[in-house]
C-alpha cells in the first residue's frame, strides 16, 4: 500500500516507474540507489507492506547535516516531476511465502497509478549462462506484449538482446520453451503477472555473480540510460556521471585495528 | 525418465531450477490447509486487562488513550526499564502479547484458566494511566513483526502518542571507518522519525548502519503514520544481562519524558543488584 508523505495520493498517468528486483548481487537495488542519489530525487511516500523484512536507518542519500537525520525504511517511493519519473527503492528481503502477495500489492498499485511504463532492474546468475550467452553483451531485456509495440524499434536500434528462452525439458522436448531467470528473485513471476495484467513493463537485467557488485550496478545503469536518457551522456568517463550515495561506504565492514599491522 | 530396471525417476536439472522462488499456486488442498493452519498458529495475540478493555470500549473511537509508549527489547533494555523505571512500584501489569514461532514455542495462549506465558508484557502507570511500558524478551519472527505493530498500535489512540524504543546490539555489528576494537563500549546511538522534534541525548546512528527486528518494525510504523518515535540502540560487547550495559541507557533519563518516570535511586540500586545477581547465579553452574 502506498502511503504518501504529503496529500498527493496519485501520480499523473504518464509517469515511468523504475524499481529493482531483489536479485543476485543486489544489482537492481544498487542501480536504483545511484539514480536517486544522482538525480537528487525527493521522497514522496512509503510502500507500506507486510511482505518485506523491516529495516530502518538514517538517510542513505544525505548531502548535509540536516537531511542526514531523516529516517529511511524498507520500501520508499521517490518522484521527479521534471522527468516524469517515479522510483521505488526496496531495501530488504521479501519474507518467505510472501512473494506472491508482494507482487499482487505491486501490480495493484501500478494499475491504480496507471504508470505509462514500468521498468524492473534485475540480475541473473552468470553461471547459469549457456554457451551462446557466454559471448557478447551481458545485458538482456524482456518486454511485455503491451509494451512491445511501442519500444520494439528503439530496442532494435540499440541492438539490445532479448533474454533467451530455455527448454522446459532439455534434451527431451526442445519445442516447449519458457523464460528462466535464476537468481532473479521475483523478476520472472512479476514479468508473468505484468503480461497477464496487460501492463507496459520491461525487465533489464545483467548476468553477474555475487561479490563486489558496484561495477555491475554502474554498467546496468549505463545500459538503461541508453534507452531512458535519465542523465545526459558526456564524452568523458561513462562512470563519472553517476553519484554513489554515502551509504555505500564501508561495504566490506569496519576499519581494521591498527595493532595488527 | 526410466532407468535400466524400468523404474521412473524424476530428473533434477540445474537448468530448470527456480532457485530462490518458492513454487506457488501448485499446492494441493492438503498443503493449503497446513499453510493456513501454520499461519493461524503464528498469529500475534494481544490481550488487555479487563480495565483496559473497558477503557478501550468506552472511548469514542475504541482506542486506548495513550501519551507515551516505552518499548524495551532484549535482556539489557528490559533490565534498564525494570530497575530504573518499574522499580518505583507505581506500575501495574495491564496486558500481554502471546505468540508462537520456531524459537519461542511455549508462548501460545492456553485454553485453561492459567495465565499464558507471554512474550511481551504491558505495564501501565498508576499515576498517569496514559503511559505504557512494554517489556519484550522473546524472539519475534520476521513475518510476525508487521502484525505485532498493527495489533498493538491499532488499539492505541495516536493523536498525542509518543514512542520510545530501547534495545542493544553487539558492537561488532557497528560500522565505522576506525576499528570497532578501539571503541569505548557500551555507547548509545539513536534513530528518530520525522515527527520526533525533542532533543536526543546521544548522537544519531549514522549510515551505513541500519537497524532491524522489532525496533525497525515499530519505527517504520511510526514513520509511515507520522507518530513521533525515537529508538535508542546501545552497542555493547557483552551479550548477557550486565549492569554496565544497563547503565549505558542512563542518559535517556535526562529527557523530560523519561525523567519523570524514574524511580528513586535507592530502589534503582536495589533492583539493579537483584536483577544482575539472579542472572549471575543462574549462570554459575560450577560454583
Amino acid at each position: 500500500m502506498f502511503v504518501p508523505i504529503g496529500s498527493e495520493q496519485d501520480f499523473p498517468s504518464d509517469y515511468t516507474l523504475l524499481l529493482p528486483a531483489i536479485s543476485v548481487g543486489n544489482v537492481g537495488q544498487l542501480a536504483i540507489d545511484l539514480i536517486i542519489s544522482t538525480l537528487k530525487i525527493p521522497k514522496v511516500g512509503y510502500f507500506y507492506t507486510d511482505c518485506l523484512v523491516p529495516m530502518v536507518g538514517s538517510n542513505p542519500y544525505e548531502t548535509d547535516e540536516e537531511n542526514a537525520k531523516e529516517l529511511c525504511t524498507n520500501a520508499e517511493v521517490y518522484a521527479l516531476p521534471s522527468q516524469k519519473l517515479a522510483v521505488l527503492q526496496l531495501r530488504s528481503l521479501v519474507i518467505k511465502k510472501k512473494s506472491k502477495s508482494f507482487r499482487q500489492a505491486l501490480v495493484s498499485w501500478i494499475k491504480r497509478c496507471a504508470f505509462a511504463r514500468v521498468i524492473l532492474l534485475s540480475s541473473c546468475h552468470a553461471y547459469h549462462r549457456d554457451d551462446t550467452q557466454l559471448f557478447g553483451t551481458p545485458f538482456r531485456y524482456l518486454v511485455t506484449p503491451a509494451l512491445q509495440k511501442s519500444v520494439a524499434d528503439v530496442l532494435k536500434e540499440l541492438e539490445w538482446k532479448e533474454m533467451e528462452k530455455v527448454s522446459s525439458y532439455p534434451g527431451l522436448n526442445d519445442n516447449e520453451k519458457r523464460v528462466f531467470i535464476p537468481g532473479g528473485g521475483f523478476t520472472k513471476r512479476f514479468y508473468d503477472d505484468c503480461c497477464l495484467e496487460d501492463l507496459q513493463m520491461a525487465v533489464v537485467l545483467k548476468f553477474c555473480s555475487e561479490g563486489d557488485n558496484v561495477p555491475d550496478a554502474f554498467s546496468l545503469l549505463n545500459q538503461v540510460n541508453e534507452w531512458l536518457h535519465l542523465v545526459a551522456s558526456t564524452n568523458g568517463d561513462v562512470l563519472a556521471k553517476w553519484k554513489a550515495p554515502g551509504s555505500w561506504q564501508l561495504l566490506f565492514g569496519s576499519g581494521l585495528p591498527a595493532a595488527i599491522f | 525418465m526410466a532407468t535400466f530396471f524400468g523404474e521412473v525417476q524424476s530428473v533434477f536439472s540445474r537448468a530448470v531450477d527456480e532457485d530462490d522462488e518458492e513454487e506457488e499456486g501448485e499446492e494441493e488442498e492438503e498443503d493449503r490447509e497446513i499453510i493456513a493452519e501454520l499461519e493461524r498458529k503464528r498469529e500475534v495475540h494481544v490481550t488487555w486487562n479487563p480495565e483496559v478493555t473497558a477503557a478501550i470500549e468506552s472511548s469514542p473511537n475504541r482506542r486506548l488513550p495513550c501519551s507515551n509508549v516505552i518499548l524495551s527489547v532484549g535482556d539489557n533494555a528490559t533490565g534498564f526499564v525494570s530497575s530504573y523505571i518499574l522499580s518505583s512500584g507505581s506500575w501495574e501489569v495491564c496486558g500481554s502479547i502471546t505468540l508462537w514461532n520456531e524459537r519461542c514455542r511455549d508462548c501460545n495462549p492456553r485454553k485453561d484458566s492459567l495465565p499464558a506465558p507471554s512474550s511481551c508484557t504491558f505495564y501501565r502507570s498508576i499515576t498517569d494511566p496514559t503511559v505504557l511500558l512494554c517489556q519484550c524478551n522473546s524472539y519475534i519472527a520476521e513475518d510476525q513483526l508487521f502484525q505485532w505493530c498493527e495489533k498493538v498500535f491499532g488499539s492505541l489512540e495516536k493523536s498525542s502518542l509518543n514512542v520510545t524504543v530501547l534495545s542493544t546490539c553487539p558492537v561488532s555489528e557497528y560500522k565505522t571507518p576506525e576499528s570497532t576494537y578501539s571503541l569505548p563500549v557500551p555507547f548509545l546511538k539513536a534513530l528518530r522519525t520525522s515527527e520526533y522534534r525533542e532533543e536526543v541525548p546521544c548522537p544519531l546512528l549514522e549510515q551505513p548502519n541500519i537497524a532491524d527486528g522489532l525496533p525497525a518494525a515499530v519505527l517504520t510504523y511510526c514513520q509511515v503514520w507520522q507518530i513521533p518515535a525515537v529508538f535508542y540502540r546501545c552497542y555493547t560487547d557483552l551479550s548477557k544481562l550486565d549492569s554496565i550495559t544497563i547503565d549505558a541507557f542512563r542518559p535517556l533519563l535526562s529527557c523530560q519524558r523519561m525523567s519523570r518516570l524514574a524511580a528513586d535511586s535507592a530502589k534503582i540500586q536495589e533492583t539493579l543488584r537483584k536483577t544482575v545477581k539472579s542472572s549471575e547465579i543462574q549462570s554459575n553452574l560450577y560454583i
